[in-house]
C-alpha cells in the first residue's frame, strides 16, 4: 500500500485506535466487568429459580450489553478533538466520512467485540435455552455496530459541548429502544420456538442503512463541532 | 498560445499557492479580523502578526477551511477550496499538536504518513533525528518534554508533502536552538517551492531578513 492512499490511510488509522486501545488495555475491560457484574446480580436479587432465569436472560444480556456500550461511546471523538488529532483528520485528502467509520469500527471493535464473546457465558449463567444462543450472539452482532453507528451521530453531535455524558444518553434512550426491541423479540422467538429472522432481519437492515449514512452525519456534525 | 507559455514561465517562478480576498470573520456578528487581503507564492513565508485576541489563530483555521470565513474567499492554486477539495495540501499545526501522547514519535509519525503520503524522498527516522529527537523514537510521547514534542510535530511537516504550511506559534516550548531550527525549516520549505504562514504574538528571530509582514488589529 502506498502511503496516502486511502486503504493505507484506513489502515494507519485503524491500526491507531487499535494500538492506542490495547496501551490503554484497563479501559477495555470495564464495559466487560460492568456486563459481567450487572449480569451477576440479577440471580441475586431475583431469586435462583431456573424457569424464571431463562425468561428473563435474552432482556437481561442484552440491556447490560447496551448500557456497557453506552458507557464507552462518549469516549469516542472526544480524544482527538482534545489534542488535536480531529483537526489532522479533517485536513487528510480522505474523505471524513470514511475516516469517522473506521474510527466507528476500531471503537467496536474494542467495546463490543469483547461484550459478544462474554455474552453467551452470561447467558448460560442466566440459564438461557441452548437454542437461542446463536439467536442471541447472531443479534448481538448486528445490534452492537448499530448503537455504536447511532451512538457515534450523537457523539459527534454533542462534541462542541462541555459535560455532554447527560445529554448523550437522554438522546440515545429513543434511538435503543426499536433496537432492544428487535433484539430481544428475535431472542423470546427463538426461545418459544417461533420463527425470529424477521426481527433479524429487521435489524440487519437497520445497520445497512446506519453503516452508510452515520459516518456522513458523523462528519458533517464534527465539522459543526469544529467550527466554533 | 505564446501568451499561456509566458503566464506557465512566470507561474512556475512563483506562483501564489494560497490567497485571501477579504477576509474576514466573524463571531455572533462580532468581526474578529478582517478584511484581511493577502497572496501567498510559492517559495514565500509571511508572518502574520496581532495582539493576543486579534484573531491570529482563528485566521489560520478559517485558512485551512475548517471555519467558514464571514465573507470574502480562500483560494487554493487560484480556485476556492473546501476542506473536501484541499486533499492535504495545507497541514496545520496549532496549539494541540494531534500527537497521540501512548504512541511514540515513530508511530505517531507513521499514522501521519499513512493518512497524508510522505514527501518523495522522506523517511520519519532521519525527520526525527533531524529535530534533535534520535534516541527517542521509541519514547512514549507522554514521556517528552513539552519542547520535545513540539519537536515530533515539526518532524511530521517533514515528512509530509503538503505545500502550505500554516504553523501557529511554532516558537512557542521552543529553546534558542529549537527556534533556529524551526527557521531552518521553514527555509528549507520554501526553497523547495512550499509556502508558510507562521504566526507568532511576539518579537522572534524570524527566518530571512525581511519576511513578509501580514498585520491583524485587534
Amino acid at each position: 500500500m502506498t502511503p496516502g492512499s486511502t486503504p493505507a490511510a484506513c489502515a494507519a488509522l485503524l491500526r491507531r485506535d487499535l494500538t492506542l486501545a490495547w496501551r490503554r488495555r484497563g479501559d477495555i475491560a470495564m464495559p466487560v466487568l460492568y456486563a459481567v457484574i450487572v449480569a451477576t446480580l440479577f440471580p441475586f436479587a431475583l431469586g435462583p429459580e431456573p424457569a424464571l432465569l431463562a425468561r428473563i436472560a435474552g432482556g437481561v444480556v442484552l440491556v447490560t450489553v447496551v448500557l456497557a456500550i453506552l458507557l464507552s461511546l462518549d469516549n469516542l471523538f472526544r480524544g482527538d478533538i482534545e489534542d488535536g488529532s480531529m483537526e489532522l483528520l479533517m485536513l487528510a485528502p480522505q474523505p471524513l466520512a470514511l475516516l469517522v467509520g473506521v474510527k466507528i469500527l476500531a471503537h467496536w471493535i474494542v467495546s463490543s467485540l469483547p461484550l459478544i464473546v462474554v455474552a453467551p457465558l452470561l447467558a448460560s449463567m442466566l440459564k438461557l435455552p441452548a437454542p437461542a444462543m446463536p439467536v442471541l450472539v447472531a443479534t448481538l452482532a448486528l445490534a452492537t455496530p448499530l448503537l455504536c453507528l447511532l451512538g457515534a451521530i450523537l457523539v459527534a453531535l454533542t462534541a462542541g459541548s462541555r459535560r455532554s455524558g447527560m445529554l448523550l444518553a437522554l438522546m440515545l434512550l429513543p434511538l435503543c429502544v426499536p433496537v432492544v426491541i428487535f433484539a430481544a423479540g428475535a431472542v423470546a422467538a427463538a426461545q418459544d420456538g417461533l420463527p425470529w429472522v424477521a426481527p433479524v432481519a429487521w435489524l440487519g437492515a437497520g445497520l445497512v442503512l446506519a453503516l452508510v449514512l452515520a459516518p456522513l452525519a458523523c462528519a458533517a456534525a464534527l465539522r459543526i463541532a469544529m467550527d466554533s | 498560445m505564446a501568451r499561456t507559455i509566458v503566464g506557465m514561465t512566470v507561474a512556475a517562478a512563483n506562483a501564489v499557492l494560497l490567497e485571501a480576498r477579504s477576509l474576514c470573520f466573524l463571531r455572533q456578528d462580532e468581526p474578529v479580523f478582517g478584511p484581511v487581503d493577502f497572496a501567498l507564492r510559492e517559495g514565500e513565508i509571511a508572518l502574520i502578526e496581532g495582539d493576543n485576541g486579534s484573531g491570529k489563530t482563528t485566521l489560520m483555521r478559517v485558512l485551512t477551511g475548517m471555519l467558514r470565513p464571514g465573507s470574502g474567499e480562500v483560494l487554493l492554486d487560484g480556485a476556492p477550496f473546501s476542506l473536501d477539495t484541499v486533499a492535504g495540501a495545507v497541514v496545520f499545526l496549532g496549539h494541540h499538536p494531534g500527537l497521540k501522547l501512548d504512541l511514540s514519535p515513530r508511530e505517531n509519525l507513521r499514522v501521519a504518513a499513512g493518512l497524508y503520503g510522505l514527501r518523495g524522498g522522506a523517511d520519519i527516522d532521519v525527520s526525527l533525528a533531524e529535530v534533535g529527537l534520535a534516541g527517542y523514537e521509541d519514547e512514549s510521547v507522554r514521556r517528552l518534554s513539552a519542547g520535545q514534542k513540539k519537536r515530533v510535530a515539526l518532524a511530521r511537516l517533514l515528512i509530509l508533502p503538503a505545500r502550505v504550511w500554516l504553523l501557529d506559534e511554532p516558537y512557542a516550548n521552543l529553546d534558542r536552538e529549537g527556534i533556529a531550527l524551526v527557521n531552518r525549516l521553514l527555509e528549507r520549505h520554501a526553497a523547495r517551492g512550499g509556502a508558510a504562514l507562521v504566526t507568532s504574538h511576539g518579537a522572534v528571530s524570524f527566518a530571512g531578513d525581511a519576511p513578509r509582514r501580514i498585520r491583524l488589529h485587534a
